[in-house]
């Protein structure tokens, strides 16, 4: 069986100066799959979360590659049957809570909204699903909580909004991106099991991406690590977690605070490490200039 | 902090009722001017001219606030020239805010080549200096109330248009456009049901700050005799008129300059009322 998400040596660039971005990604994610997508911060992540949904900034192009989403060419479908297809199959959880609902508009039509007018539920129908899911994510008073508007919540309370519009839809896939990152920690918790649990319980793909090996440990099954736009590795946790292949992976690992030992998060990747991965990426884009 | 916000909003609240108050009679004026206005603000009568005001010494009963030279009554012609006022700032006003607004929402939401172009045309207009800008328009347009409410138009539509474009701009990076386009809404729905109601405190904080700046400029035509016919009165008028007989009647001067100047306030304060009560984050 093929894979409900699947992208295929794509690469991307900035259109104006040329500087890329994604270096022909490969990405695997089947129906149900949690995958971790780390990296750090400018490898890419975001951007190819936003490649999949179809929001990708208007000054970066696409080169090469495919993605598909349920077996559909997306970079080669109708714009419109894209957003159909997106629409109505993938949902986002954003990072920062605070933007990502509309602060003029209440609760209960942002989440009911696009189940009525995109997928075509009757209002009742959309209302208790709402309801249902706010039920789900554990926010009291669901009948009271939709008609507030977003700045009547705090942080966690929105994040916890977000996940259950994300989910009232039951998309196949939901691209997570860095969904804690804007919380405090003691909400962060919380919030990750959260996701975890619906993901469970919903069957849903899921695309999380962070730069946190520690969520990577708890809440994954795969995943990929990300370095300059470049996957360096693709593998499932267990395995990362035993014994990492690549060097960068490895020196990642190292430098991830453990618990219980508090000095070990003040080690960065070593310089040579860096210099190694680097000098790969040049020779892999030497070759592709050559063939391009 | 709670209670020096409640403070405030009280303040800006008291603002608000008072602007409204200040806004609401002289419309009432406006409207039931026939019906209230102590004489006919036409007629003339020499032998009536520059009475004083009610309270002082040679004043005449029916004439509140003095006459002019030519023995028309002051009060009355404030009163029909509310009406003038008030028309000039709801149409002129309304009329700015659609068309700029508009403008603002394309360019700033669509980018591109609608950007370019209102980018231009308002870098354009700006090079234009606004008062001489509206004196020649009306010399082309002839003079009358419609001239005036189309210069007013086509002068300021860019203050909307710039501040609509920036607000929109600044909106359309938040999350919650990226995700309501990911939900497969396309994008004039994107723009009209999710953008446009952020930008709307702002467009009506605009809207009402025109309506004094268009009090200002009819005033202003009328004063250099370019509004409507010189014979209907209006405030710009008065003022100028009242300005040659400042020593012997000073009363034709400040009524109407008075009334001018609080209109105008007014419209400022109520748009910085509203914005704070539509706004429902400050809310
Ligand atoms: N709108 C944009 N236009 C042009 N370049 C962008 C844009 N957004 C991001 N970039 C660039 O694309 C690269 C990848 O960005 P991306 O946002 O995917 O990083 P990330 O891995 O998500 O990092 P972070 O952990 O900081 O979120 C970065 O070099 C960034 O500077
Ligand atoms: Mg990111």
């Amino acid at each position: 069986m093929t894979a409900f998400l699947q992208i295929r040596n794509l690469s991307a660039r900035l259109r104006n100066t040329g500087h890329r971005l994604l270096r022909s990604v490969d990405i695997d994610l089947p129906a149900g799959v949690v995958r971790g997508l780390v990296g750090e911060s400018g490898a890419g992540k975001s951007m190819i979360g936003k490649a999949v949904l179809g929001v990708l900034p208007a000054s970066v192009e696409i080169v090469e590659g495919e993605i598909f989403l349920d077996g559909h060419d997306l970079l080669r479908m109708k714009p419109a049957e894209r957003r159909r297809l997106i629409g109505a199959s993938t949902a986002l959880i954003p990072q920062d809570p605070l933007t990502a609902l509309n602060p003029s508009r209440r609760i209960g039509p942002q989440i009911t909204d696009r189940l009525v007018d995109i997928l075509g539920w009757t209002k009742e129908r959309a209302r208790a699903r709402a309801l249902e899911l706010l039920g789900e994510v554990r926010i009291p008073e669901p009948e009271r909580v939709v008609r507030l508007y977003p700045h009547e919540l705090s942080g966690g309370m929105r994040q916890r909004v977000l996940i259950a519009s994300a989910f009232a839809a039951e998309p196949k896939l939901i691209v997570a991106d860095e969904p804690t990152t804007a919380l405090d920690v003691t909400v962060q918790k919380q919030i990750l099991r959260l996701i975890s649990e619906l993901q469970a319980r919903h069957g849903t793909a899921l695309l999380f991406v962070t730069h946190d090996l520690g969520v990577v440990s708890k809440i994954c099954d795969s995943l990929s690590v990300l370095y300059a736009g470049k996957v360096v590795e693709d593998t499932t946790v267990d395995a990362f977690f035993a014994a990492p292949r690549h060097p960068y992976s490895a020196a990642l690992l190292a430098a991830t605070p453990r618990h219980n030992d508090p000095a070990s998060s003040l080690r960065p990747v070593p310089r040579d490490v860096l210099d190694a991965v680097a000098a790969e990426i040049a020779a892999a884009d030497a070759a592709w200039s050559r063939h391009g | 902090m709670l209670d020096g916000r409640g403070a405030i909003k009280r303040r800006a609240g008291a603002r608000l009722w008072l602007s409204a108050l200040w806004l609401g009679f002289v419309a009432l004026c406006a409207i039931f001017a026939p019906l209230i206005s102590p004489q006919d603000p036409l007629a003339q009568d020499l032998m009536l001219g520059r009475l004083p005001p009610a309270w002082m010494a040679g004043s005449e009963p029916g004439f509140w606030l003095g006459t002019d030279s030519l023995g028309r009554d002051v009060l009355s012609r404030m009163i029909f020239g509310a009406r003038v006022a008030l028309t000039v700032a709801l149409l002129a006003g309304v009329v700015t805010c659609l068309v700029g607004s508009a403008l603002g929402l394309v360019a700033g939401f669509y980018r591109g080549w609608a950007d370019r172009i209102v980018g231009r045309l308002v870098d354009i207009w700006m090079a234009f200096p606004p008062v001489l800008f509206a004196i020649l328009l009306i010399a082309v347009l002839g003079t009358g109330l419609t001239s005036v409410i189309i210069a007013i138009v086509v002068i300021d539509w860019t203050r909307f248009c710039r501040v609509v474009r920036a607000e929109t701009l600044n909106q359309s990076q938040m999350d919650y456009v990226q995700s309501a386009r990911i939900a497969g809404f396309t994008r004039l729905r994107t723009l009209l049901s999710e953008i446009l109601p952020n930008v709307l405190p702002t467009m009506v904080a605009l809207l009402t700050l025109e309506m004094g700046i268009a009090v200002i400029v009819e005033a202003i035509l009328s004063f250099v005799n370019l509004s409507i016919s010189t014979d209907a009165p209006t405030w710009g008028g008065m003022i100028a008129e009242g300005r040659l007989a400042i020593h012997q009647a000073w009363w034709v001067l400040v009524f109407p300059l008075v009334a001018l100047f609080l209109t105008v306030l007014s419209f400022a304060q109520l748009g910085d009322g509203l914005r704070e009560r539509f706004d429902p984050v400050l809310r």
